[in-house]
């Protein structure tokens, strides 16, 4: 809330908040209708079984979420996640299936080193370099998938009966109760909310996003900040990666294609502002469980799945039509920035 | 003077005449690797394989030339040809399932458009939006089915040759519509207004540019024209699957920035973007010759695109404010180790499976 409050002077920060506060509110608002009309249609919606499926389909996206959340806050865009998530999901099914001694909980920061070190070649080549983040990220979408394909060769897939079952326990075992796979988003939702709001390094992040030019006044190194917000993008990709070909059992030369819409999607949807500076974890989260809701609803009402991914961009379209019209009527309202 | 004609000649052909060289050199290198790369039937044939793209980067030079992008064209694409399809299959005349797949685009470029302009939404997140909204349209109008048995004039469209030549007919197309879009953005005011848009966008508007109606404008040639090349290419399948073209945008999109479009607006000729064309047909068309698959193909374009932004910045950097730093050598050094370590286990883990 900080953060979107900065820029205005201090008697109007109440309404800004209830503004802030009003689009998660929208959101959960949106949904529990949404739930209330399925459910009218299909009682099933409503039962625990259901509802922790959406909550599993929706972990990974939540991990990558929240990743290209803090990329896109910088006003950056990291198209190349798909890739990233299916370059380690390939290495680390390799891995898994050549030595299935290893302990599988060793794959974890395996998958996380290999994404790292992609999403750093990211980092370097738009802070360094200079190239813009959308031209850079295109460029290793095409090098990251090429890079699969050059990888597994002649095996195109990893087949679950190549995986050790211990392996598969990193998504699907719970231990507590809880499918290991819930616990790990939640783990990461609750690390980037401390990390965006506590570190200095989560503080910058905002402020390079909102003015980058005040940023390099104000001391705060800006390339510094870019590289370490697309390595960090990268280690949560690769975090999934694992996560992905644990929970599948499988890993194919197309895993994720195309997954990094649903991701901007879901930022979006939950309020992260594609001019930078603005966005939080619990928006970004509501996002990402709109699109699961969504996704289920379809196939209770019994609508074609085909028709999918068009209520999926009829939302994102929906989100960005109300979110523009909203706070435009809000910033004439109390005369802030335009 | 002569000698200042030509410095003015290399600063504003700069771009071109690098990519010019590039096409020298890998046709070179292409036509010493394989007998069948200079051959004119193979020649013709491969350009049939990037007529599509090349249609679609036209009106993707004019969005980024004004500072925008637009990434649902592929899925305009499928929209139309689907919607086509769906038509033909429930014995529609074809021109007339082309006509009307062809209002529906206007109907896609407009909402692109007047979201864009009027409401002032942020290109990249509306054309998402759309992307995945058209794109499941023509999901949802065709389903896992494909549309087949389209008439011969038609396919004509995407198979035919011109008389008894061996040039494509779509080839002409796309030339005649080359030609049109080059005079129409370097030799019309409309043209001018895409540069000021794309450099200065409120200056452009105080000047009495007709800043949204020239975007929206340029939003619905782009449907149009990626309802045509759907048109195009789902005569050349014969067919139409919901999933027809799929990706392309980001081909479009590579090409367009390889050829000299600045990504943030104001620059760039169609010259240069149709040299690129050539340049990543070429260039494919030799890897295809050399049995490299198409997605291993990718990487060499992806890498080609990041060095073509990468270098010129370097170099202007390296001419003016480099300090060198101890610091940088022992950077430098850290990010070669860790690349070659990760090269390494690149390939040592993939030898653990492939040959074991």
């Amino acid at each position: 809330m900080v953060t979107e409050t900065r820029a205005i002077d201090a008697p109007h920060r109440g309404l800004v908040q209830t503004f802030v506060r009003f689009r998660e509110i929208g959101l959960i608002a949106f949904i529990v209708v949404l739930a209330f009309f399925v459910t009218l249609r299909n009682p099933v919606f409503l039962t625990f079984n259901n509802l922790r499926d959406i909550v599993l389909n929706i972990s990974i996206l939540v991990i990558v979420a929240l990743a290209q959340a803090m990329v896109i806050i910088t006003r950056g865009i990291d198209l190349s996640v798909g890739s990233t998530i299916g370059l380690s999901a390939m290495m680390v099914s390799f891995m898994i299936a050549a030595m299935p001694e290893l302990s599988p909980w060793l794959m974890l920061p395996l998958g996380m080193l290999i994404g790292a070190i992609l999403g750093s070649f990211n980092g370097t080549l738009i802070a360094l370099g200079r190239v813009p983040p959308i031209i850079a990220t295109l460029g290793t979408l095409s090098i990251y998938r090429g890079l699969i394909f050059l990888y597994s060769g002649t095996k195109s897939t990893i087949n679950a009966y190549e995986m050790p079952p211990a392996f598969r326990q990193i998504a699907k075992g719970a231990p507590l109760g809880i499918p290991n796979l819930i616990l790990f988003a939640v783990a990461v939702a609750v690390i980037v909310f401390l990390f965006l709001r506590y570190t200095r390094v989560g503080r910058d992040i905002y402020t390079v996003g909102s003015n980058p030019d005040a940023a390099r006044f104000a001391g705060i190194p800006l390339q510094r900040t870019l590289f370490l917000v697309y390595l960090i993008s990268g280690l949560l990709c690769g975090l999934a990666g694992v996560l992905w070909a644990s929970r599948f059992e499988s890993a194919q030369n197309n895993t994720a294609l195309g997954f990094e819409l649903q991701t901007v999607a879901a930022a979006v949807v939950g309020g992260v502002s594609t001019l930078g500076g603005s966005g939080r974890v619990i928006g970004v989260v509501l996002g990402a469980f709109l699109l699961g809701v969504i996704n289920n609803a379809l196939t209770l009402i019994q609508i074609s799945p085909f028709w999918q991914q068009a209520a999926q961009g009829l939302l994102i379209l929906l989100a960005v039509i109300v979110d523009a019209t909203i706070s435009g009527r809000l910033q004439r309202m109390i005369g802030g920035r335009s | 003077m002569s000698t200042k004609r030509l410095h003015n000649f290399w600063t504003k052909w700069r771009w071109e005449c690098l990519l010019v060289l590039l096409i020298v050199v890998v046709a070179f290198v292409n036509a010493r690797a394989s007998n069948y790369f200079l051959n004119s039937t193979n020649l013709l044939r491969m350009t049939s394989d990037f007529i599509e793209i090349g249609i679609l980067i036209l009106p993707m030079t004019f969005i980024i030339v004004t500072g925008n992008i637009d990434l649902s064209i592929a899925s305009t694409l499928a929209l139309s040809a689907s919607l086509m399809g769906y038509l033909f299959m429930s014995g529609w005349n074809i021109w007339l399932a082309a006509g009307v797949a062809l209002l529906v685009s206007i109907c896609a470029g407009l909402l692109n458009g007047v979201l864009i302009a009027r409401l002032k939404l942020p290109a990249l997140v509306v054309t998402l939006g759309t992307l995945s909204f058209y794109r499941g349209l023509a999901y949802a109008l065709l389903g896992d089915q494909a549309a087949r048995g389209y008439p011969p004039e038609f396919t004509y469209l995407g198979q035919g040759t011109i008389g008894s030549t061996r040039i494509p007919f779509a080839l002409l197309i796309f030339i005649v519509l080359a030609l049109a879009f080059g005079l129409v953005l370097h030799k019309t005011r409309f043209g001018r207004y895409l540069y000021a848009i794309g450099n200065n966008k409120d200056a452009s508007r105080y000047a009495g540019v007709p800043v949204d109606r020239i975007l929206i404008t340029i939003y619905v040639l782009s449907s149009v024209v990626a309802a045509l090349a759907g048109f195009i290419l789902a005569a050349r399948f014969g067919s139409t699957r919901p999933d027809i073209g799929l990706g392309l945008e980001l081909s479009v999109i590579t090409i367009t920035v390889l050829g000299g479009v600045s990504i943030f607006g104001g620059s760039g000729t169609l010259v240069g973007v149709v040299l690129a064309l050539i340049l990543v047909a070429i260039l494919r068309f030799g890897m295809g010759l050399m049995n490299l698959q198409g997605q291993v193909q990718d990487i060499v374009i992806g890498m080609l695109l990041i060095v073509s932004i990468l270098l010129p910045t370097l170099i202007e950097r390296f001419r003016h404010t480099w300090h060198w730093q101890p610091r940088m050598l022992w950077q430098s050094l850290a990010a070669l180790l860790v690349l070659v370590l990760f090269i390494s286990f690149f390939f040592w883990s993939r030898s653990l499976i492939l040959f074991r």
